[in-house]
């Protein structure tokens, strides 16, 4: 097997083995993205390979904690003097002045940043079709999306472009685009990873999470990013276990929730199938599945929507051409040259998506609205999050589908904005509750495309998620398999 | 004029903004100082840079603290910011982060004394703190506007009233008294000139008995407390004109014109604003905890108040001298502090409410500021109590003191200002003078005493100021007068 199709783990067993170097492994993924990143598209950009990255990352540095493995990461999360845009025009060239925290974490343990990977414009959609960089597509089905918007991120990870990546999940961007590209993608509690660097999209529902090939390299990726962060107030201050310690294969008396207001209409019959598979596999395991009700499911997706559009309608106000990135007048001056560069760089600058969401939030934030649409949103909010607190009083965990379906055709659903959001239905009440979820394989369709299980826990538990979701994995064959990449 | 304003009375209310002096900008940790290399005083934090986020500098929290204390508002012990979102270059991130329907402090109240000399208590209807704008340089002939990132995130407390002020004399007594408040607590500079503390009025006029307020003009641009008055006061005739003449008056924006001396509309484009506030998602509200403000609250020194009311009580100061002290909290640290080495503390409050105000308003410059110590005026009294030097020469050394820092006996050695009370010396100085001015001796044998005012002032000119002149007036009633 070639090198880039490891796990992070097994690369590190092989350099603590002195059987590879972190050249080879380098040099094994650079290969691959010459040969089929002209067909996935996953990267917004590739670094420039220098030889000097990986400079230092002999044996002695990985047995000294080092992980000097390649890794692809999202588009909008800060790496200093490298252009950094959410594959949106209104920041072309600009370059961080810093590292966001991730960032600066990986690089201290010697890891090799690839590139950067494609995504929605600032994270704005479910299938890395909003980007000013072109679609990424499915390493399993060329004409199909990778979801989103974490899309690159999965893709990369998917096609063994890179070993591992970091996404953002704000409704499910990093669980979604990992069920519909077959690999394991994790949003961490609120809180768990700082989002110093992260270009914001929902400040409240923004979280970092690791895309990987497996779930030990889940683990092994959130060990490197979680913890306390002085730089963002709502980074938790709490100790960070290590996470490989929770990959147990058993799952001996866990409680797990099957929420029946998740298998309703609109569900693909073969996902339904798989969930229902997966929970025979669980209990054969030795945990208790049992059916759950998280009644106020219903309004999760119009208050994700509500609220992610006010806050990201706020979060883009800085966006105005005066300091940096994109900076546009009119040919012929229309208003004052101040509203002038603000209207044509922002109209020049924003794609379509992202144009609708900044308007639905400023509606929404309006006076006059602001009673009837945030206040409601941020009300019905809490009563999702009473739903979860409420099912974990007597259970440990959730299993749900993560999609309704698997991934669909690039541009079936560009033109049909609400279908769109409805592929995120699963994934945001975990970002509204605030609560860590998980997606690994759990199948395949008669189509060759890979199906997603999402895990839901406790804040701050993630540990449960990995030994269900390790469990899981232990006792399937579907994180084995690779895409028919030609 | 006259007749038409006893017709109204006029309401007004004052909004404001104080740039708080903590060491650290409020969201981040660039240095909060004023006058430096424009943007040398920036980060990403500062510079709304896309993935930074705001951390909450807890000074700026006690400082607030001190000042709702000051001001006898509420603490609202639930801490939580909002977003103020508008668009304008100054504000890098699009939104300022401010407080909305919690402000930190709420339900206060200062008291002014009025014209009659009555107390007025004004209300302080909330006090909240938020971050302040950067700064906009509009170059004429580049024809282009820079943008100065350096106040960006300066920790700003905006101070609201009541509708409770009635005149524009009490406005300016209210800024007054609040600027003196501010100085004890020292949280700012409350500089108008350089932006530290600025004030935006609100005002209307209603006709007397009138229980409804009428309809307000926002007046802003004012850069001196001068001003505040001058613009109000304008106000006031423009809107008696306009209600006597039948117009109606338009809630709008006014801009004040130092130079004109009047106010005009701003374009009212400018001001239809929806700030679309929500609460700050990057901010996790919090819990001040009592003990905090408690402790805050024993840090605060002695107000202006209670420091006028106890320097009458303790030294019997008059309330015009006490008021005097009492305007610079230097000051009257220097007096409290004098009265220690030297038992007169009204002898103490004329030199300080005399001569030394007096080289201080000269030189432009506070009491803290220069090498005068309160050892030195002590020791200068002194000297003057037990006739070492003369009033006259008193004072000079007192300059002396400011001018070249050195001390009191320094300066009376070197420069020879001890007072002659020689008997011997004087004497002869007597003798001299009654050969020479033999008509005034005449004079005054005859009864002139007032003529014995002339030779003492001979004497002190020869003496280079340094006779004693009690004595020479002795000497010279007995040997004319042989008294």
């Amino acid at each position: 097997m070639k090198l880039n199709e490891l796990t992070a783990h097994e690369i590190l067993e092989l350099l603590k083995a002195k059987k590879t170097s972190a050249q080879e492994v380098l040099q094994s993924v650079q290969e691959q993205i010459k040969t089929y990143e002209s067909k996935v598209k996953a990267y917004a950009r590739v670094h420039p390979f220098s030889p000097q990255q990986t400079v230092g990352a002999t044996p002695d540095f990985v047995e000294n904690s080092a992980i000097p493995i390649p890794i692809a990461i999202k588009d909008n999360i800060c790496i200093r003097d490298r252009e950094t845009t959410c594959a949106s025009k209104i920041l072309k060239g600009f370059k961080p002045p810093y590292d966001a925290t991730v960032v600066q974490k990986l690089k201290e343990r010697g890891s090799l940043i690839v590139g950067q990977t494609n995504m929605d414009e600032f994270a704005f959609g479910s299938s890395t079709e909003n980007s000013c960089y072109g679609p990424t597509r499915n390493p399993w089905d060329l004409e199909r999306v990778p979801g989103g918007s974490s899309g690159g991120s999965a893709a990369a990870v998917a096609a063994h472009e890179t070993i591992w990546a970091l996404g953002s999940d704000t409704g499910g961007s990093i669980r979604q685009p990992a069920s519909f590209c077959g690999v394991v993608g994790l949003k961490p509690t609120y809180g768990r990873v700082s989002r110093y660097g992260l270009i914001a999209f929902a400040s409240s529902l923004d979280q970092i999470g690791p895309i990987t090939k497996d779930v030990t390299d889940s683990a092994l990726l959130l060990n490197i990013i979680a913890g306390h962060d002085p730089l963002d107030s709502t980074c938790v201050d709490l100790p960070v276990p290590d996470y490989t310690k929770a990959l147990i294969n058993d799952v001996k008396k866990i409680k797990i929730g099957l929420p029946k207001e998740y298998f309703i209409e609109g569900i693909d019959s073969e996902v339904k199938e798989s969930i229902l598979e997966a929970t025979k596999i669980l209990r054969k395991c030795g945990a208790q599945v049992e059916e759950v009700s998280l009644p106020h499911t219903e309004y999760a997706i119009p208050t994700y929507y509500i609220v992610a559009t006010a806050e990201a309608s706020s979060n883009l106000a800085r966006y105005d051409g005066v300091q940096y990135g994109l900076r546009q007048y009119p040919a012929k001056t229309r208003k004052t040259a101040l509203i002038d560069l603000y209207e044509e760089t922002r109209d020049i600058g924003f794609g379509t998506e992202a144009k609708r969401r900044i308007m639905l939030g400023t509606y929404s934030l309006s006076s006059g609205y602001y009673d009837d649409y945030y206040l409601k949103g941020l009300k019905a909010r809490t009563l999702i999050k009473n739903d979860f607190d409420k099912v974990f009083q007597n259970f440990d965990a959730m299993i749900t589908p993560t999609a309704p379906t698997t991934a669909f055709k690039l541009g079936e659903k560009t033109n049909d904005p609400l279908s769109m959001y409805l592929s995120d239905i699963y994934t945001t009440s975990a970002n509204l509750a605030g609560i860590p979820a998980i997606s690994l394989p759990c199948g395949f369709s008669k189509n060759g495309l890979p199906m997603g299980l999402q895990i839901m826990a406790k804040p701050f538990n993630e540990e449960m998620l990995f030994r269900i979701a390790y469990t899981f994995e232990q006792n399937t064959p579907w994180h084995k398999r690779k895409p028919p990449l030609q | 004029m006259t007749t038409t304003q006893s017709k109204y009375e006029t309401v007004i209310g004052l909004e404001v903004h104080l740039q708080l002096k903590t060491k650290t900008k409020i969201f981040c940790g660039c240095a909060n100082l004023f006058g430096q290399e424009p943007n040398s005083l920036t980060c990403p934090v500062c510079l709304g840079l896309p993935g930074s986020l705001p951390v909450f500098n807890k000074m700026a929290l006690e400082y607030a603290i001190k000042i709702a204390s000051a001001l006898n508002c509420a603490v609202n012990h639930f801490v939580k910011f909002d977003r103020k979102n508008y668009y304008y270059p100054d504000l890098p991130k699009g939104y300022q982060i401010s407080q909305y329907d919690l402000p930190i402090a709420s339900h206060g109240y200062l008291f002014i004394s009025t014209s009659d000399g009555a107390a007025k208590k004004i209300q302080i209807k909330r006090a909240h703190l938020e971050e302040d704008a950067g700064k906009l340089i509009h170059d004429p002939e580049l024809n282009c506007s820079l943008v100065d990132y350096n106040r960006t995130g300066t920790p700003l407390m905006e101070i609201v009233t009541e509708p409770d002020i009635a005149s524009p004399q009490e406005a300016y007594d209210y800024l007054q008294a609040l600027k003196l408040t501010l100085e004890y607590l020292d949280v700012s500079d409350c500089d108008m000139e350089k932006g530290s503390l600025r004030c935006d009025a609100n005002i209307s006029l209603r006709e007397k008995g009138e229980s409804q307020l009428g309809i307000k003009a926002e007046v802003k641009n004012m850069n001196s407390f001068k001003a505040v008055k001058a613009a109000l006061e304008f106000e006031v005739h423009r809107q008696a004109q306009a209600l006597e003449s039948g117009e109606r008056i338009i809630q709008e924006t006014r801009l004040w014109d130092e130079n004109k001396a009047i106010t005009l509309p701003m374009r009212s484009k400018e001001e239809a604003h929806d700030y679309r506030y929500f609460p700050e998602p990057d901010l996790v509200p919090f819990i001040l905890e009592k003990e905090i403000i408690e402790r805050v609250r024993a840090s605060i020194p002695e107000l202006p108040s209670a420091k006028l009311t106890r320097l009458m009580q303790d030294y019997q100061l008059n309330e015009y001298d006490a008021r005097l002290i009492v305007q610079d909290r230097g000051l009257a640290n220097f007096f409290e502090e004098c009265t220690q080495l030297y038992p007169d503390p009204k002898k103490i409050c004329n030199w300080i409410t005399g001569p030394i105000l007096q080289e201080l308003n000269a030189r432009k410059i506070a009491i803290d500021e220069i090498s005068l110590k309160p050892r030195d005026l002590a020791a200068l009294i002194q000297k003057v109590e037990k006739n070492i030097l003369s009033n006259l020469a008193a004072k000079e050394v007192l300059k002396l003191i400011i001018d070249t820092g050195k001390n009191v006996e320094q300066i009376v050695e070197e420069k020879g200002f001890a007072q002659v009370s020689d008997d011997n010396t004087l004497n002869e100085i007597v003798d001299g003078l009654m050969k020479e001015h033999g008509k005034i001796v005449q004079q005054i044998k005859e009864g002139k005493e007032s003529a014995i005012g002339f030779l003492v002032g001979q004497a002190m000119r020869k003496t280079e100021g340094k006779g004693n002149p009690k004595k020479i007036g002795e000497i010279i009633k007995r040997r004319l007068l042989h008294v």
